[in-house]
């Protein structure tokens, strides 16, 4: 089995979001990248089928030059290759398409990816690869098994979760179930160091085509101090609740 | 060239994040002077759409759609909107709708923009306001090809009632065999849901351990509220994983959430932070959450709580 894991380089969540070029652009001065966390849960789940299952494990990211600490991570955390996509990625459909043509020349048989960034949110890109290589498609998965080119996988659906069967080729959208918070792997030195003597191809974009297009950031407006209500009084915050804010 | 929207229903009725994307189906539609189409799939009744703008309903009977499947139920809005003729496709962010956006935009050429927070500040260039970077920013995004889909978040657009009438018609779209297919469902069917709640009632460690839940749980009756909680808390098995709110969670867009014993740690709060109320209860006056709230409460959860749904019951009977 090929498994190609596709890692998103995201601002840590503690990073203070801030925006440059009159709000056209994220300003990375100062913040900490890390691997997608729903991407991290996918990673980890690769590893299992590495050493299980006997699978190959790539990765790859779609971005500039800056992202190739993130994809050396993913390889100090057991990534055999990492390849990177020499684009700025601008909206999901492109960066779909461009890990399409990975998929497609590599040949893997299971892509496993975040079911979001925690940048943009747009739970778009996995969907979007399925569709273009012809692939199988099931995200918020919290379980895989995979046998031969059968795969069982449990869901998260709103109000519960359901069990589906599908088939390789397939894409996955992780999160947090697909494995444990604790079975994180964090690098080690051995890790870190034979990491930097494994593969980091870089690959020409295609040039893909966007479908969309930010054009300028916003903050929201400050948010008014708490109003403390004495645990006394319990009765003010009903009314409170239902006179000032009427959502009781 | 009307606007196509995709009102979701379950066991034949509608959900009400469904009527809140037939209004803003329908304040796209009132930009661009056109009607409202929405397409259903084993909907009971669809009379009550009208109420919501929507001129036309493509009512799908198929027994083979009766569990959602992503791939077919794209087909089938896919197929709608071609036969509509559509611009603008406008879906709820309900995980279902989620999970079948992306494989609509490719179908139908598409560019998608998620988590759309208002109406189109601009038609040409089509312009969406988004939330971005966990609710920590918005993103203004211009989609730029022929057709359009608005994938507009639950709780954010309201609902805004028009009185028309809608007709119907039966809609038959061919169905292509789908390599997913859905094995068991693992429901509860009796609870609301952490997406559909108008307000949630969220506890965490301060709980102290599973067996202090009985309060959590029924406050939350008292409420009509969902249950939720955080991280550490399912991380310890105290509470199931569905119930998970926060960054690596469930997302929350309630009116009002309750957050009882939680710190509010930087990835909880990005989780919930489109929740429009937010009441903290905790005995740490320093607690983070007492920051991002609107209301708090400084307090031993094992005495306000209590007290509060004593209160809360007599508040119901005397606004009966």
């Amino acid at each position: 089995m090929k498994i190609l894991v596709c890692i998103s380089h995201v601002p840590d969540t503690t990073s203070k979001i801030n925006f440059t070029d009159g709000d056209s652009k994220f300003d990375t001065n100062g913040v900490q990248f890390v691997i997608n966390p729903n991407d991290e849960f996918g990673l980890t789940r690769a590893m299992w089928f590495k050493e299980k299952q006997g699978a190959s494990l790539d990765v790859v990211n779609v971005g500039g030059v800056e992202t190739e600490p993130t994809l050396r991570k993913a390889l100090a955390i057991g990534a055999d290759a990492a390849i990177r996509v020499n684009a700025e990625a601008k909206d999901g459909f492109q960066v779909a398409k461009e890990l399409a043509k990975v998929v497609q020349d590599g040949g893997y048989d299971l892509v496993i990816a975040g079911r979001e960034s925690i940048d943009y949110n747009g739970a778009m890109v996995p969907g979007m690869l399925s569709e273009l290589i012809g692939a199988n498609f099931v995200t918020n998965c919290i379980s895989l098994d995979i046998e031969g080119t059968n795969a069982t996988a449990i869901r998260e659906i709103d109000g519960g979760k359901e069990t589906v069967t599908t088939s390789l080729p397939l894409v996955i959208g992780g999160q947090k179930g697909l494995v444990e918070e604790s079975d994180l792997r964090i690098p080690n030195m051995r890790g870190i160091m034979m990491a930097r003597k494994k593969p980091l191809t870089i690959v020409e974009a295609t040039d893909a085509e966007t479908e969309t297009a930010s054009i300028e950031f916003k903050k929201p407006a400050p948010k008014g101090s708490v109003t403390l209500v004495d645990a006394g009084n319990l009765d003010e915050l009903i009314n409170l609740l239902h006179n000032e804010a009427k959502v009781i | 060239m009307s606007v196509l929207v995709y009102t979701e229903s379950e066991n034949g009725k509608f959900k009400k994040t469904a009527l809140e994307v037939a209004s803003y189906a329908k304040a796209v539609a009132n930009q661009l002077g056109t009607t409202v189409t929405a397409v259903t799939v084993n909907a009971a009744n669809t009379s009550e759409l009208g109420n919501y703008g929507v001129d036309k309903v493509l009512n799908v009977s198929n027994s083979t759609l009766e569990k959602f499947n992503a791939k077919s139920y794209a087909e089938v809005i896919k197929q709608a909107a071609e036969q509509e003729g559509a611009k603008v496709v406008v879906i709820s962010q309900s995980a279902d709708s989620k999970y079948l956006a992306p494989i609509l935009a490719v179908g139908l050429h598409a560019g998608y923009a998620p988590n759309v927070v208002e109406a189109p500040s601009n038609t040409a260039p089509f312009t969406v306001k988004r939330t971005a970077f966990t609710n920590k920013a918005f993103n203004m995004t211009t989609i730029n090809t022929d057709v359009k889909i608005v994938g507009v978040s639950n709780n954010a657009f309201g609902l805004v009632e028009n009185s028309a009438s809608a007709t119907s018609e039966d809609f038959s779209p061919s169905i292509p065999e789908s390599g997913v297919s859905v094995q068991s469902v693992d429901k509860a069917t009796d609870k609301v849901t952490i997406a559909d709640a108008e307000t949630v009632v969220s506890a965490g460690r301060g709980l102290k351990g599973p067996e202090n839940w009985g309060m959590i749980e029924e406050l939350a009756e008292v409420l009509g509220a969902a249950t939720a909680c955080s991280k550490p808390v399912s991380d310890l098995g105290w509470r199931p994983h569905s119930e998970h709110v926060g960054q690596t969670g469930k997302p929350v867009a309630s009116n009002l959430y309750i957050a009882i014993g939680i710190s509010g740690a930087i990835q909880h709060l990005a989780g919930i932070n489109a929740s429009k109320v937010k009441v903290v209860i905790n005995t740490d006056p320093e607690a983070p959450f007492f920051k991002a709230a609107d209301y708090g409460v400084v307090g031993d959860a094992f005495e306000v709580v209590p007290t509060l749904i004593e209160k809360l019951k007599a508040f119901k009977v005397a606004n009966a």
